[in-house]
């Protein structure tokens, strides 16, 4: 018997039983899908992690005063690990460096008229909204003249605004932080909530001069945001600083570093790594499902072949050999599996459409995921099939005759 | 010219269970072509086990069959599907056509396992059913047919692949004695266009069709019978 009449005859006994084929192919359809989806939801969410690393800045890196190193050194050293502006300074003459902002920060209450609203207060220098190409959509940025004078002058981010002030016009009012007064001259652009749930929107930027005088005291820095060229350039940068800060701060070699310099894409490595664990976790079990499909398909086949003895006894009489019965089962195994795949493809690319859809996480249906859905539908239509196959293949001519 | 038929000494043992069957004792019976002999004998007597050696569908426990000239004892199973497919037609007692499958896709049957192309089964499974005058009825159910029409098509299946014998087992046990009377008419129109049948029945009227009779008993030919 040719491949392609087997096909047909496969094909044809599917059809008769359109209903069962559906209901047994359904372990398939949801295993594919299942596959397809997880796949894809999880490179969606890696995709918007990486999105959202690069738009916190892709060539950014970030000096922290190291609260460990901070433990151990000894007393007498206590300036030694405190960033000021003056390493921000020299941080700025090195020649990949094209920004830099000094950063502090301290949580306090705002206070505008009859309302009042605790949140993150910034100080910074003028850089910051290039570091962060995060810009007023109304009013101005503070200036480096600003910065210079500590004028007494604020950003403000969006939940900070609609809190104080609602509907009414935010520019040019003046609220008071502490015991001072800071006339507000921009709103930030609203930038959302990170994935983690955090409210980028609700700070107050100032420069950092202004804080350390009216609200801190003292010239400690916690952060210093560093800009640099390009991406290439970050982990040379990372080096040129580290070292540069150690003259500085006058550490011993073999000392520990005091300050951690981190990037963006080290964070963004690790959080893509894990999302990489995620997904293949997640599609191992949705593939759990699809050898638990393929018992379903075995199941119905050894129940087909059991309904459909006296059939094959006829075949065997007008000269099926016990090849040709294989071939017909087997194929009618592959076939429901492999039309499974197709519509568990078909499902799962909608269900990871209307999700992506509902999430806002970009939609990444990888061809990898459907090729290996696809395959290892496949496979167990051809392993779960074979055993009722050979079952029917080996019957006796006589007896499958007699059968009634 | 070669017998079509030759079985020389043939024995059958099979087990039921406990049971050791000794179904054929050292049956010979030489069977000529062109011949429509009817093998009658009483239950037990080996016609069925005789009848399924005959068809390739079992192989003789000892002793020699030759189909054509072929001694089917050294063939493998695969070459038995093939002598099965080309060089026999089986008509059974209770018709043995697929259900829900047209009756053009029933007599096509045997066609698939030649390995024939789709439009070669299709005209050839047409011209069949009509010569048996079931013009019209292609793309019928065999539980849309009468019982003589499903053995009309049964034997447009055992003609399709044109084998030179054509084996019965009981053709007429399921019809009326009108659709009976049909039925044997068309095997002997079959036999005078020139096709070897062996028919097993136990009905005198049915037997009297055929041209010889042999008699079985106990897993032996009693009376070859002579050719009328």
């Amino acid at each position: 018997m040719k491949l392609w009449a087997a096909f047909r005859v496969a094909m044809q006994a599917l059809r008769k039983n359109k209903g069962r084929s559906l209901l047994t192919t359904l372990g398939i359809i949801i295993g594919v899908a299942a596959v397809i989806t997880m796949v894809a939801l999880t490179q969606g969410a890696k995709a918007t992690i990486e999105a959202q690393m690069m738009s916190l800045g892709g060539s950014v890196l970030m000096v922290s005063s190291s609260p460990t190193a901070r433990g151990n050194v000894s007393e007498g050293a206590s300036s030694a690990d405190e960033l000021t502006a003056k390493d921000a300074a020299a941080i700025r003459s090195l020649q990949m460096v094209t920004h830099v902002s000094p950063l502090a920060n301290t949580t306090q209450r705002v206070i505008r008229g009859n309302r009042n609203w605790s949140t993150a207060i910034v100080g910074a220098s003028a850089d910051f909204a290039t570091i962060n190409d995060w810009w007023p959509e109304g009013g101005t940025f503070f200036t480096p003249a600003d910065v210079a004078s500590a004028e007494t002058v604020c950003v403000m981010g969006k939940t900070v605004a609609n809190q104080l002030f609602g509907h009414q016009r935010a520019i040019g009012a003046t609220l008071r932080i502490g015991r001072s007064t800071f006339r507000v001259i921009g709103v930030l652009s609203p930038k959302g909530q990170t994935l983690g749930g955090k409210d980028q929107d609700d700070l107050v930027v100032m420069p950092y001069t202004t804080l350390q005088k009216r609200l801190l005291g003292g010239s400690r820095l916690d952060n210093i945001a560093v800009a640099v060229r390009t991406q290439q350039d970050l982990p040379l940068a990372v080096d040129y600083i580290a070292q540069l800060l150690r003259e500085r701060h006058q550490i011993r070699p073999g000392m520990p570093d005091p300050f951690s310099i981190k990037t963006q894409l080290d964070l963004t490595q690790k959080i893509v790594a894990i999302v990489g664990i995620m997904t293949v976790l997640l599609g191992s079990i949705a593939s759990i499902s699809l050898i638990v499909g393929g018992i379903g398909i075995m199941n119905i086949m050894l129940v087909s072949v059991t309904e459909r003895i006296k059939e094959i006894g006829i075949r065997m009489s007008v000269g099926a050999k016990a090849r040709d019965i294989l071939l017909q089962f087997l194929i009618e195994s592959v076939l429901l599996s492999l039309g499974g795949g197709v519509m568990g493809i078909v499902l799962g690319v909608s269900v990871a459409t209307l999700a992506s859809a509902l999430t806002q996480w970009p939609l990444r249906v990888s061809w990898g995921a459907i090729t290996l859905a696809f395959t290892f539908a496949a496979v167990v239509g051809i392993f779960f099939g074979l055993y009722p196959a050979r079952k029917a293949a080996r019957l006796d001519p006589i007896q499958a005759l007699r059968y009634e | 010219m070669e017998a079509i038929i030759r079985l020389d000494s043939i024995h059958k043992r099979y087990r039921v269970g406990e049971v050791d069957v000794h179904a054929l004792r050292g049956l010979s019976l030489t069977i000529e072509r062109g011949e429509f002999v009817a093998i009658m004998g009483p239950s037990g007597s080996g016609k069925s086990t005789l009848m399924y050696i005959l068809g390739c569908l079992d192989r003789p426990t000892s002793g020699r069959y030759l189909l054509n000239g072929i001694d089917i004892g050294s063939r493998s199973p695969d070459e038995l599907a093939d002598m099965r497919n080309q060089y026999l037609g089986f008509v059974f007692q209770s018709f043995n056509l697929l259900p829900r499958t047209s009756a053009l896709e029933n007599v096509a049957l045997p066609l698939i396992y030649s390995g024939m192309s789709a439009a070669q089964r299709t005209q050839r499974a047409r011209a069949a059913l009509q010569q048996l005058g079931l013009a019209g009825r292609e793309h019928h159910y065999p539980s849309q047919l009468s019982g003589g029409q499903q053995q009309r098509v049964a034997i447009a299946r055992a003609m399709v692949n044109e084998p030179p014998l054509l084996l019965a087992d009981e053709p007429t046990g399921n019809l009326d004695d009108q659709t009976s009377r049909d039925i044997m008419d068309i095997f002997v129109d079959l036999n005078q266009q020139g096709k070897t049948i062996v028919m097993i029945t136990h009905e005198t009227d049915i037997a009297a069709y055929a041209k010889r009779m042999v008699m079985l008993r106990d897993g032996n030919v009693v009376d070859a019978g002579a050719v009328r």
